[in-house]
């Protein structure tokens, strides 16, 4: 049931960032490309999906727990540290040079455009790369 | 950047397309009560790594089935344009995976999810990628 109701969850998603536009990085680019050929569709997605989860979450939250799990997970820090903003700067200059964050490069693959095919492996071996530079951070405090 | 060709303003779909993404979210919260960030979704998608991987993985095999699923309603393949510089697109896809992690998420969990619970950490991230990312096309289509 996990597993069939997380594949479900993943293609609502899927098909979402597709309809959307937002899973193809001409569109995403244009976004970006304020003073050339912008495209402000995505700011559309944004809002779309961000009131649509402000609203969900807080009728979800007033239940006990999560249908299939014991407890709910909510990141509960407030600090702004450096991590968090160099993180978000660097994912930032990837995601103007190739047009791609991590969930629609995902949904691109089975298009199998030679980019995405170069930048999908590329993302997860910078993702396990920071995961294992957080963890021996950690375990040296 | 070969790519600056005029895509269409569309408005409607890409609200529409938003509400489908926030839809998923709150499921992801309403069943598993995790945030549905896509890069945490990822590293949190290999087993040993947590407990409840199994639906992290699945959701991952839901968000490659999409396209798929497009196709057989619709007919027609999804279109998109992806930049064919390889060199380029190898360190993308390096900035992105480090990026996303090093600042605890990306588009998704700080862009939708974090921005819906109105986490302070969540907008100082959407901001700075957002800037980040404006001033990479700018310096990339217009300066250099």
């Amino acid at each position: 049931m996990r597993i069939f109701l997380g594949f479900l969850s993943g293609l609502l998603f899927g098909v979402g960032l597709l309809l959307a536009g937002m899973s193809d990085p001409a569109k995403v680019l244009n976004f970006l490309d304020v003073f050339g050929t912008f495209d402000p569709s995505l700011a559309f997605v944004m809002g779309g999906a961000a009131i649509t989860t402000f609203i969900g979450y807080r009728l979800v939250w007033r239940r006990e727990r999560p249908l299939l799990l014991a407890d709910f997970q909510i990141p509960s820090r407030h600090d702004i540290d450096a991590d968090l903003v160099l993180g978000a700067a660097t994912f930032g200059i990837g995601w103007g040079i190739g047009g791609f964050c991590p969930g629609p490069a995902w949904t691109a693959l089975p298009l199998a455009a030679p980019g995405t095919l170069v930048f999908l492996p590329a993302m997860l071996i910078g993702m396990t790369v920071a995961t294992i530079l957080k963890q021996r951070r950690t375990a040296l405090a | 950047m070969p790519l600056d060709t005029v895509t269409p303003f569309t408005p409607l779909a890409s609200t529409l397309g938003g509400v489908l993404i926030g839809l998923s979210a709150v499921l992801v919260m309403a069943l598993f009560g995790r945030i549905a960030g896509i890069s945490g979704i990822t590293t949190g998608a290999l087993p040993m790594r947590r407990d409840d991987w199994d639906w992290r993985l699945a959701f991952v095999a839901g968000l490659i089935a999409a396209p798929l699923l497009v196709l057989a309603i619709t007919g027609t393949p999804v279109r998109q344009t992806v930049p064919t510089d390889l060199t380029a697109m190898a360190i993308a896809g390096l900035l992105v995976g480090f990026g996303t992690v090093m600042g605890s998420g990306c588009t998704s969990g700080h862009g939708v999810c974090g921005l819906a619970r109105l986490s302070p950490r969540s907008l100082v991230a959407v901001l700075t990628f957002m800037t980040t990312a404006f001033l990479t096309v700018l310096v990339l289509r217009h300066l250099v």
